[in-house]
Order: structure tokens, then sequence, then C-alpha cells
């Protein structure tokens, strides 16, 4: 047809205009007929509503998930908790009311009273929570005295429950009230003001997945407060459960021999990296921090000796000690300085240019091959080995191993440890290397520092024919009927930098440490089952050469640490574990009974059980 | 030179009801931040808007001193300006609110999606102004018109801010349908419109998806927009017929009312001066709407008469959209009340709108 060109019919747009007229009309009269509706016909319903502010709003708070063990027993759960609220809007008279509860429930007056000041303006018409977690006594006489107490109400949330006192406290963690930084940041979409979320240990890293969502209710009340009826409900979606790797009696057993000890200890499986224990000593009771921690408490545990509140299977850094001739062995075989049959003669010390480097066992060792050096820890061919070797090299087979590295486990705030290269020297020092400092450095003394972690990764990976394994903490992620919702699969980080021959050589020796007669561990030999380790002592002060001090004489904090690193069985690994008691002296005597009694309750051998008693017993053996 | 025709023409009665609304916004917005803001707040957001509204005001009147129909010259420039302006808040914009829709400049917040509501009516009605047929609109020339709409729509939708994404295509449909598309073109939008909603379902994110779920059905809600609606309409029934009057509504004081001085300042209205305000209210929206209806029939030019169409159709649904959201007939989007609503960009986008209607209204008699 025709195109109007520049000007429109008139005809035409008669038409069109009109067709919109009726449409604006139509639609104003939509919008007209509702606020008539509304205001007319329903008006005098909500104007009782309003009178009444009867319609309001509750949050329900939903339940964290739950903390298992590796069989499916409970470690974390809710408990409800009983929280006392009151509604001014409704209290009528506040004063009075609030003078009623305080005499119920044993609090001052003015405590209450200023706990309602501090909600502010904006509380009048929101819930004012006067007590959290109330006993089951004030309860009763609250819940008896309902109605002479308007606006006052009881509000059941559920809360954190740690079932075993103290037990893998830096493990699982423990909560905290979330903060308005945190709450602006946007990192936590769900949580509200008052909320708790985790703020150590699995708690908080798998914070999004324990969380959950809260839900809530649209409810009616009456003049006083009191719901009438519940208009809508939104379900609270709860948190998701964690399954851990952890052994809960094995745990248990650890936990109970780091008593009065402070230290770490670490098991794992050696075939998957799994956690079974995780233990650090002094700990804490999570249960103290939930609904906040006093003041009392919290100084006490920051200002002790012991750091109850650092982990430290993953944060503690000590020198590795004679557990580290393991590595200083690798690198020598491979590097082709010794082979199997290389022997040193130790007269019990090492002259270096014209410095004296002592072996442990002044009566020295005589002629030892590298699997009686393991076995009886000389420290007179690992002088020689790390001098052939050198530092660097040293560094690169101990980088090899997963040390000076994070080992990855999915806890906040792992220390890497330090493995000491020229280089690193030079920046920080701006030093050159000694080479004198290489034979500390290759009986693990010097700048070397390890965690507990790294080591039982590491020994674990000696053990199971040289596969590294990321520490695995948590197999998956569950909801509440059990259903698998998130697997957190095995992984590998690397593989040692050592040959089948190497490998069968080490643990040759490491056998030698427990079974040999000559091992410096032997004391920890069990009837059925063969374990694989190495004993250390790291020191922390050095005694002048020449002083013969006697451990008992030393101040506590001066003490050596111990160290015990295994695997067992030796044949075909099922289990690895890392053990350093601080201050503990001996490896042998401090550490390795420790290990041989978690071996024995994990492989079921009952000649373990006398090894939890005997560790005061002194013997001058590393 | 200035033609003194034109300001013979000047239509004096359509700037008094734009004026009687905005008296009507201020007193609304006045008890809505009495209730809702720090007293230091109140005055300070209320001189806001007032500044707003005076420089609206004059923009307003500038506008009517250059012929509408430089619009239609300079209506690419002014696309691609404000197009731009979209593709720059994407990358630079300020999030609020969980989404980025502003730009800072200087000390000025501006709001590009609001001008590009305006840049849009101005090039669909280049567009269309020279492609009208007695028969409507075929295919092929609607492929010009629907490229101009979909990019600033998928760049609004980015922000995301669906609210004022779903009043572009509102306009944007409307204008069409105005000036009439072929019987088959008309069908066979209806249904790939239809057809294209499960395909855009599908592109939508979790939370979007999640979004349009509840705009549909406030029950899913009942804590957030659910919550709002039933306070919302206990605010407006409770109002009854004369009102709880001025600074005296409850659910108002009560801060029960979300948004109560943005998008819920119908509410307000409602409750404080009863069906008799919102009566009064009504009736000049649609004095103005008519009026502005009535332009577009005078204007001899169809550029003209399409441009002062596509600003009314933007006042409506941004009057309807509102009123039937507070009153739980339509989802709740945030889609603010012309000239009532506190918010700059608003207020200025509207006065820009009313503006180039004067300006059409004043050179009726002028034709080319």
């Amino acid at each position: 047809m025709t195109e109007f060109g520049k000007n429109p019919d008139r005809e035409w747009l008669k038409q069109r205009i009109i067709g919109v007229s009726i449409c604006i009309i139509f639609a104003f009269s939509v919008l007209f007929l509702r606020f008539t509706y509304l205001q007319i016909i329903k008006g005098e319903e909500f104007r009782l509503l309003s009178e009444k502010n009867a319609v309001r709003l509750t949050s329900i708070k939903a339940p964290r998930g739950l903390i298992l063990d590796r069989d499916r027993k409970l470690l974390v759960d809710n408990r409800p908790s009983f929280n006392l609220k009151i509604m001014l809007e409704d209290a009528g008279n506040v004063k009075e009311t609030v003078h009623k509860i305080s005499q119920m429930i044993d609090i001052p007056f003015e405590e209450l009273m200023k706990k309602i000041s501090d909600a502010g303006q904006g509380a009048f018409y929101k819930p004012v929570t006067l007590q959290d977690d109330i006993s089951r006594d004030h309860l009763a006489i609250v819940e008896a005295h309902k109605f002479d107490l308007p606006g006052v109400f009881i509000d059941i949330e559920p809360t954190r429950h740690y079932i075993y006192k103290k037990i893998a406290s830096h493990l699982l963690g423990y909560l905290g009230e979330v903060n308005n930084d945190e709450l602006l940041s946007g990192k936590y979409p769900n949580v509200k003001s008052g909320d708790s979320i985790g703020r150590y240990g699995v708690e908080k890293s798998f914070e999004p997945y324990l969380q959950g969502k809260r839900g809530g209710r649209q409810i009616e009340v009456d003049a006083n407060g009191r719901t009438i009826k519940v208009l809508k409900t939104v379900e609270p979606i709860t948190g998701l459960d964690l399954k851990l790797t952890i052994d809960l009696d094995l745990q248990q057993t650890a936990e109970k021999m780091l008593e009065d000890k402070h230290g770490a200890v670490v098991a794992l499986d050696p075939n998957t990296g799994d956690v079974l224990v995780m233990a650090s000593a002094p700990g804490f009771d999570q249960n103290d921090f939930v609904g906040g921690i006093n003041s009392k408490k919290w100084k006490a545990l920051m200002s002790d000796r012991g750091k109850p509140m650092t982990n430290k299977a993953i944060q503690g850094e000590y020198p590795p000690a004679s557990t580290y001739k393991i590595i200083t062995s690798i690198a020598a075989l491979e590097e082709k300085e010794i082979d199997i049959h290389t022997t040193a003669f130790c007269p019990g010390f090492f002259r270096y240019g014209n410095r004296v480097y002592r072996c442990w066992n002044k009566n020295g060792h005589g002629n030892v091959s590298v699997i009686e050096a393991v076995t009886q820890s000389c420290d007179v061919f690992y002088y020689q080995a790390g001098d052939k070797v050198g530092v660097d090299t040293l560094a690169k087979y101990a980088m090899g191993c997963g040390l000076n590295k994070k080992t990855g486990v999915l806890l906040e705030d792992e220390r890497k440890g330090l493995i000491p290269t020229s280089l690193w020297k030079k920046k920080r020092f701006n030093e050159a290397w000694h080479r004198g400092e290489t034979l500390s450095i290759a009986i693990g003394q010097g700048y070397d520092l390890v965690t507990p972690m790294q080591m039982a990764v590491f020994i674990a990976a000696v053990g199971n024919g040289g596969t590294l394994y990321k520490p695995r903490i948590v197999s998956g992620i569950e909801g509440s009927q059990g259903n698998l919702i998130k697997e957190i699969p095995v992984e590998v980080t690397g593989k040692l930098p050592a040959g089948k021959k190497t490998l069968e050589i080490i643990q040759k020796g490491l056998l030698g440490v427990v079974e040999n007669d000559r091992g410096t561990a032997k004391r920890i030999r069990l009837k059925h089952v063969k374990i694989a380790g190495k004993t250390g002592t790291a020191q922390v002060f050095s005694v002048k050469s020449g002083e013969k001090l006697k451990t008992e004489h030393l101040d506590f904090y001066l003490r050596d640490h111990a160290w015990f690193i295994c695997y067992a069985p030796a044949e075909n690994p099922v289990i690895a574990v890392s053990v350093l008691i601080e201050h503990g002296a001996h490896g042998s005597t401090a550490a390795a009974p420790i290990a041989g009694a978690l071996i024995g309750q994990y492989i079921n051998d009952p000649s373990a059980e006398g090894l939890e008693k005997n560790s005061s017993e002194d013997e001058t053996q590393e | 030179m200035f033609d003194r025709r034109l300001i013979e023409n000047f239509d004096w009665g359509f700037l008094i009801v734009i004026f009687s609304i905005c008296c009507i916004g201020l007193v609304v917005l006045f008890s809505a931040l009495t209730a809702g803001q720090e007293a230091g707040a109140v005055s300070s957001l209320f001189k806001k808007q007032m500044v707003w509204m005076g420089s609206g005001f004059i923009i307003m009147i500038v506008l009517t001193m250059v012929d509408y129909r430089e619009l239609d010259k300079l209506q690419l420039f002014i696309y691609a300006f404000c197009a731009g302006l979209l593709v720059i808040v994407l990358i630079f914009g300020q999030i609020s609110g969980g989404s980025r829709r502003w730009l800072a400049i200087g000390f000025l917040r501006i709001q590009p999606s609001e001008l590009m509501k305006i840049a849009l009516i101005i090039s669909l009605a280049s567009a269309y102004s020279t492609s009208v047929t007695q028969t409507g609109i075929n295919f092929r020339k609607l492929i010009k018109p629907a490229v101009l709409s979909l990019i600033p729509f998928a760049l609004i939708v980015d922000q995301p801010d669906l609210g004022t994404a779903m009043l572009l295509i509102l306009i944007a449909g409307s204008i069409t349908l105005f000036v009439k598309v072929e019987r088959k073109v008309f069908f066979s939008l209806f249904i790939t419109g239809l057809s294209a909603i499960p395909l855009l379902w599908f592109m939508l994110k979790d939370y979007q998806k999640d979004r349009i779920l509840t705009f549909l059905n406030p029950d899913r809600d009942p804590l957030g927009s659910g919550y709002h609606i039933i306070q919302s309409k206990i605010a407006i029934g409770s109002g009854m017929l004369s009102g709880k009057g001025f600074l005296k509504g409850t659910q108002n004081a009560l801060s029960f009312l979300p948004e109560q001085h943005t998008d819920f300042i119908v509410s307000v209205l409602a409750e404080e001066w009863g069906l008799m305000g919102i009566s009064v209210l009504l009736i000049l929206y649609f004095i103005l709407l008519l009026w502005g209806l009535n332009i577009a029939y005078n204007c001899r030019n169809m550029f003209g008469s399409i441009l002062a169409f596509g600003i009314i159709a933007m006042i409506f649904w941004q009057i309807f959209i509102n009123t039937g959201m507070v009153m739980g007939l339509m989802p709740v989007v945030g889609v603010p009340l012309p000239l009532v609503s506190y918010g700059g960009s608003s207020v200025t986008t509207n006065m820009v709108g009313f503006g180039i209607l004067l300006n059409i209204s004043m050179r009726k008699f002028s034709s080319h």
C-alpha cells in the first residue's frame, strides 16, 4: 500500500489514538477498582490489622551440618538452645517485666536493661535477646510465669555441640559470631548479624557447606505479641554433613597419650593420604566458644606458653633432626655419591677443617653402611654423605620429598617450613654458604624446619613406594540422609625423587630402627606387626661441648624436641605416623611409644598395650 | 530566531498538570522520608529531590527551544552515545544492591539505562516514521527496530536490571503496535515471542530465574517480597476513604513498608490520604496521558506523533507497573512512580520526556 510520507493520515492517526485511549481508560479503571476494593471493601479489615501491627516476620535458624568420623560416629551435632527474648512493643511496662525476669534467671536488672538499650532505637519492633541459652531450670520458671511477662518469649534455636570434649579441637575448629566487616564483604550472603560462622578448623574451611539457609515465618500476633496463627512458613535448609577421614578411637588414644605434653601426632593412610589422626597438644574445649567465649578464658588461652590455639600438626615448624637423614640418604644414593656397600668409619666424631663434629654416640659406631647408618642414626656417616652431596642438591631432594611447601590440607594457615639453599642464605643474610653448615643440614639441624604433617606425608610415601598424597581430612559432603553430595577425591601431589632400589635400601634401614637390636627404637617392637621408622632429637638449646648436662637439669623450654616418624606393617603399610613431642628430649622415649601404641591399636596388636606407660624410662639412645 | 508563535502556543495546561503531580509527589515524599529516615537525612533527601525537580523543569524548558525535528537527525548519535554509556557501566559501573547500574562522573551519579529509554524512543520514532503504511509494518521493516531494541535490552539485562529491561521492551512493543504491523507479522511475532520464553529461561542464571519465579508468585518468597506486598496492602487498605491524615500513617511510620520513598511510595499516599488522595493522583495522571495523546494527534509530522506516543507509553507503563505492584496485581519490580518516587535519574528522564512533548505541542501548526 501507499506510504504516508512525512505527514500522517488524519483518519489513520485518529483511529490509532482512540485505540490507545481505550486501553488507557481500561487500565486506569482496573487500578481504580483495585484501590476501591482494598480501601473501601476490605478497608475496615486492613485498618484493624494496621492498628495491631499484627503481621510479623520471624526468622528460623538453620541447623548446621553434622561432622562425622570415618566410621560415621558423630563428632559434632546441634543441641537446642533456649534463648530468652523480649518484644518491647508488646511488653507494656518494660522495667517491671525486666525486673521480674531478672529475679527469675538470676541476672542483674541493670545488665538486662543494658542489653535493651544497646539494641538501639530500631529494636522496638524487633525482638531483643535478654539471655542466650538459659538453663532448663530457668526455662521452667519463665514458662510457668509466661502470662505475667507480656512480650517475653523463648526462642528455641539449634546451637553447636561438640560431643567429645577437647578431642580434635584444632581439626574441628569452632564458631564465632559474624562481624560487621564480614557481613559487608558479601562473602556470606545467607548470614545475618548475630549468626555464627566457622572461625577455625573444618568449621571454617567448609563453612559454605555446613552453613545451611535460614527460613522464616509470617505470623499474625495478638495485642500481647503472642502468635495467633502462622500465615506462611519457609522451612530452613539444614547444612550439609561432613564425613571426616579421622578415626575417632585412634584420635582419642593419641590425645590421651599427648595429655600433659606439648606436641602433635598425625597418622595417615599411606595409600590414600587420609588423615586418621590429627592431634595437637595442649588443646582447648570448643564448647567454650559456643555463644561467645568469655574474655578471661580467651586471655588464658592466648597467654599459655604451650600455645593451645596453634595446630602444631600443620603450624608447628621444627628442625627435622635425624628424621632428615632419610632424605640425605636418598640424595646421596640417587646422586651415586654412595651405594649400598659404601661404608664410613665412625670413631664418635668427625673432624672437618679445624672443627670437630660429634656423633650422638661418643663411643662411635665403627664401620657403618647406609643401612646401618639409618638404623643406628650415625651422624658421622651423614656428615660425610652430606658434604659429598652439597647443600643445594640436598635441598632439591628435600623439596622433591614435599618439604618447603604446604601439603595442601584443607585447613587455614598451614605453614611450609624451611629448607635452606645457598641462594636463600645469600638473600636472607647476605652471606655465603659455609660447607660446614651443610654438615648440620645433613643431620636435620641448622636452618631446616618442617611440620609434623609434612613428615607424615613424606614417611607415608617412603612406605607406599614413593607416592606423595595430599592429606585428606574430609572424604565426602553428605545430605542429611547420608546421601553423598560431593566427594572429595584422593589427590596425588607427586613422587619421591627416589628409584625403587634406593627406596628398598631406605626401607631396610628403617625396619632395622625397630627390628634390629642396635636400632634406636627397638623398644617399641611389637609381636605381630613390623614397624619401620626413624627417630629424631631436635636441639633447641646447644650444650657447650664437654659440658654434659642431664636432660632433667635443663629448663623445660630448653629441652630437645623428640621426633618419631614411621609406617606399618613394614611390608605393606596401612598406617603412617608422625609424632613430635616438644621438649620431649629423646625420639626413642618420648615420641616412638605413642606411634607404637597407635599402630598396635589400629592393626590390632595387643603387645602394644604396655607402650603407653613406659615412655618415662630414661635411655640415652638417640 | 525564536518564533513568537511558539510562545503563544506554549502548552501551559500541560505544564500545570506536571507541576501539580510534582507537588503531590513532594508532600508524599515528605511523609515517607519522615518515617523512614533520620531527621538529618529527611531534609537532605527532600532538598535533593527538590533540586532534581527544579533542574528538571529547567531542562524541560531548555528542550522546548530546539525544534524536536532536530532529534530525528541526531537520533543515531544519541542512541550510540547512550548504548556506549551502557557498555561503560557494565565495565566500570558502581555496584549497588547486587547490580551495576550507576556511573559516577565527578559528583554526578547517572543511570545510563534511564537515558536509554528516551534514546530508544527517539530512534524507534525515526525508524518507523519512514516505514509506516496503511496496512502495517512488514517483516523486513521490522528488523531495524528489533535490533535497536534488543541491544540495550541485552545490556540492561546483564547489569542485571530486569525492571528497566522489561520496561524497555514494553515501550518498544507499544510503539510497534501503535504504528500497526501487518496481521501475519503480528501473529508470528506473538508466536515467536511465546516460543522464545523457554529459550530465554535457559539463558538466565539461577538467581535471575529465582527472581522471576518470585515476581510471578510472591508467595514463593513470603519472607521477602511476599511480606512486602502484605504490608503494602495493609497500608493501602487501612487508608480507607479519607486516609489517616498527613504524617499519621502507622504502617509508614513503623517502617513496615520496604523502599517507602521509592518503589512503594504510593502505599504511603494511600494510607495517609485514602481513596480520595489516590483518586486525585490517578485523575492527574489520566489527564497527563490523554493530554499527551492529544499532542500526538495534533502533530502534523509522523516522527513527532510517534515520538509523543512513545513518551506517553513510557509514562503509562511506569504508572501501571508501579501501582499494580504495590497492590499485589503485579510482580515486585523496581519501577519508580513518575514524579512521585524519590530518585534523580527517574525525575530527570521523565522531565526530558515532558520537555519533548511540550516541544511537539508548541510546533503543532508548523509543518514541513
